[in-house]
């Protein structure tokens, strides 16, 4: 046990300061209003669904857990149920085989719900392009609130497109 | 034993991996197969290719691996009904594979005796027709159908007091999609099923559209976790179809790529099985020193997991002496902090707890299923393809295989300790060859090879060995490209590993694989 605290004391806090909105990546008007979104804001829970990704853009979602992006410390969970989510975050372009999960993963998201398309394949179907076994970006399937192009975006770009998505359009 | 002993006229692939090729009729397929079984071969992967537009009906190649190197059996299947004799009863591995080859190609595996192989489509669900195949030339890349439901024939558990429990595809956590059928009886796993094949999103026919060049960056992304090992395997094949070799230095560069991509997800790995085993210390530290490494390969590559960066003909990217500097740094800090973790891990009661014997795959049963990788190393196997073959620059390396027998959870982590351990010691030692090595020169140019050409790469992955066969079609086309995950040969791993164990160890046993859908999917 005293390593370990050692360590924890050693290593101090990491956390850096998030990135601001940015309305470029918004697909689509705010849908929400704006009192809603403030309510969401201050609890965002977030379901991920990998539509069919490579998995490059799992490992920078996953790297949002780490101390020196630390989503959490914002108020911004994944939760394991879309039943208790908010907001989807799906990558990939979406594999034909997801496409019926992909949908009812989205229905059982109860209102008012946002979805973020995450990296170049989830935004325009990427390398892998429409075709037999892929239906292309997540727009094909489900509506889209805001986009993050990237193979794979950053951490600070997807903070950036969740933030985007929750806060109202800069005046 | 040798290839040469099998009595076939084999011929030497070009390339710097040692490969042979022989075209074999139906009854050599199955006596080189059991003899290659009998001495202990692996069958490295297997796939079809459409002929019909040269020869006629189709090819099923076989890639067996064995300490002489890699022996690919080309079978010709001209007669309808297009059927081969099955391997499944001698690789278990096999079975999936076959599978894949009848939905993509319409190619199907018959008894040689005895039981017939299983028959259910693998990467098909209800995307496409069961009479249509999209591996062949006459199939429109962009064919739409309609969706049809699908039942997939699992396998049922009766008995009193069992029941299912089906998971996913879309899962709790932050992982790829996959469904996992478990028949139990209160918290004791019976029995695990398995159906991947959600990420299938068509990229062996992909290749076919992007050609050889444009093929290079596909080929890094069957797997993003593992782009360094698959755009280096597409390279290799590549440039020993076209005759060329990379720089000195691209092979060294290439080397510390791939060491520093197994770092960063052995990283990743150690802090999720802590956090899985209810130590979220472990996931904050390992995260942490993760995202160091990220972070220092996007300022000196430019790219934090290194895509792009291996291409054909050598690399897109260099290392001055600063840099060098700040990755050696690195290094000592990191196997400082893992020594301290290590120690962390070994004294938590509460997490050994959870780790020993838990999903143990005992060595006789990981060779009998033909484990390879990482699992394979902690349950007494020892395959590295760093070290056999060791192709250059780790001829040059010497690399410590990393050892286990226990083949519990344990013994992966443990296996990921070691082999991190070993590779920061690689990196130190080829950083302090590229001082040596003349700066500048980091790839050469890359001539298209003739249509027909065919060429193997053969890397170690942190996951294990990741190969890429490739076939020139004319004018830079691709004819043929497969991609190969380790996980194709460790995902059945799983099934057993899992027996007997309680529900709640799942995460924890497959986080111990942590294995590849997208890259088995294709």
């Amino acid at each position: 046990m005293y390593k370990l605290l050692k360590q924890v004391a050693k290593t101090g806090i990491r956390t850096e300061a998030p990135p601001a909105a940015d309305d470029a990546l918004r697909a689509v008007a705010e849908r929400l209003g704006a009192e809603t979104l403030r309510l969401l804001g201050r609890a965002l829970t977030i379901r991920q669904v990998d539509a069919g990704s490579c998995n490059g853009c799992e490992l920078e979602i996953h790297a949002l857990a780490n101390p020196y992006y630390n989503l959490e410390g914002l108020g911004i969970k994944f939760v394991a149920s879309p039943r208790h989510a908010d907001m989807l975050l799906v990558t990939g372009p979406v594999a034909k085989n997801m496409e019926v999960a992909l949908r009812r993963t989205w229905e059982a998201v109860p209102e008012p719900k946002l979805v973020v398309a995450l990296g170049d394949c989830g935004c325009t179907g990427g390398i892998f392009g429409e075709s037999y076994a892929s239906c292309g970006k997540v727009a094909n399937v489900i509506p889209v609130d805001v986009t993050v192009p990237g193979c794979p975006p950053s951490p600070y770009a997807i903070m950036q497109g969740i933030l985007t998505a929750i806060s109202t359009r800069q005046k | 034993m040798t290839f040469a002993s099998l009595g076939l006229q084999i011929e030497r692939l070009e390339g710097v991996a040692p490969a042979w090729r022989a075209r074999v009729g139906a009854a050599a397929w199955r006596e080189c197969a059991e003899q290659l079984a009998a001495k202990g071969a692996r069958l490295a992967a297997l796939w079809a290719c459409d002929e019909r537009d040269r020869a006629g009906g189709a090819r099923v190649l076989a890639l067996y691996a064995s300490a002489e190197g890699l022996l690919c059996l080309d079978l010709a299947v001209s007669d309808p009904p297009w059927v081969f004799p099955d391997l499944s009863d001698l690789f278990p591995c096999a079975g999936r594979m076959q599978r894949a080859a009848h939905d993509l190609n319409g190619v199907r595996a018959v008894a040689h005796s005895g039981a017939a192989p299983d028959a259910r489509p693998w990467l098909r669900h209800a995307g496409w027709p069961a009479n249509r195949h999209p591996l062949a030339r006459d199939f429109d890349a962009g064919a739409q159908f309609a969706p049809t439901g699908e039942r997939y024939a699992f396998v049922p558990v009766e008995g009193e007091g069992v029941h299912e429990i089906p998971v996913g595809p879309v899962h709790a956590g932050i992982i790829e999609p996959g469904h996992f059928r478990f028949s139990v009886v209160g918290e004791h796993v019976l029995r695990l099923e398995e159906r991947l094949g959600y990420t299938h999103k068509g990229i062996e026919k992909r290749f076919e559209a992007l050609g050889l060049l444009g093929g290079a960056k596909l080929a890094g992304r069957v797997s993003g976790d593992s782009t360094v090992a698959y755009a280096w395997a597409y390279a290799m094949a590549l440039e020993g179809m076209a005759g060329i070799a990379p720089p000195p230095r691209a092979a060294w560069l290439r080397a510390l790529l791939l060491e520093r991509e197994r770092i960063a997800n052995h990283l990743g790995d150690l802090g999720y099985l802590g956090n899985d085993g209810g130590l979220a210390f472990g996931l904050a530290q390992f995260s942490r020193l993760k995202e160091d490494v990220l972070r220092l390969n996007e300022r000196l590559f430019g790219s934090r997991y290194l895509m792009d960066r291996v291409i054909p003909g050598g690399v897109a990217c260099d290392v001055d002496a600063a840099g060098a500097d700040l990755l050696h740094a690195q290094g000592t800090v990191l196997a400082e902090e893992l020594r301290t973790m290590r120690r962390i891990y070994e004294d938590h009661s509460g997490l050994q707890d959870r780790f020993i014997a838990c999903g143990r795959l005992a060595p006789e049963l990981a060779a009998r299923l033909g484990v390879v990788g990482l699992p394979a190393r902690a349950s007494g196997i020892a395959i590295d393809a760093r070290i056999e073959p060791g192709l250059a620059p780790y001829d040059r390396l010497e690399p410590r295989i990393a050892m286990l027998k226990n083949g519990d959870v344990a013994a992966r982590v443990d296996v990921r300790f070691e082999e991190a351990f070993e590779s920061l010691r690689l990196v130190g030692h080829i950083l302090a060859a590229l001082r040596e090595e003349p700066a500048g020169g980091t790839a050469v140019e890359l001539r298209l090879p003739p249509a027909g050409a065919f060429g193997l790469g053969w890397v170690e992955g942190w996951r294990g060995e990741v190969f890429v066969a490739l076939e020139a079609g004319p004018d830079g086309s691709v004819r043929r490209c497969h991609p190969h995950d380790p996980s194709w040969q460790n995902w059945p791993a799983i099934e057993h590993a899992i027996i007997g164990n309680i529900v709640p160890d799942f995460p924890l046993i497959n986080k111990s694989f942590n294995l590849s859908y997208s890259g088995q999917d294709l």
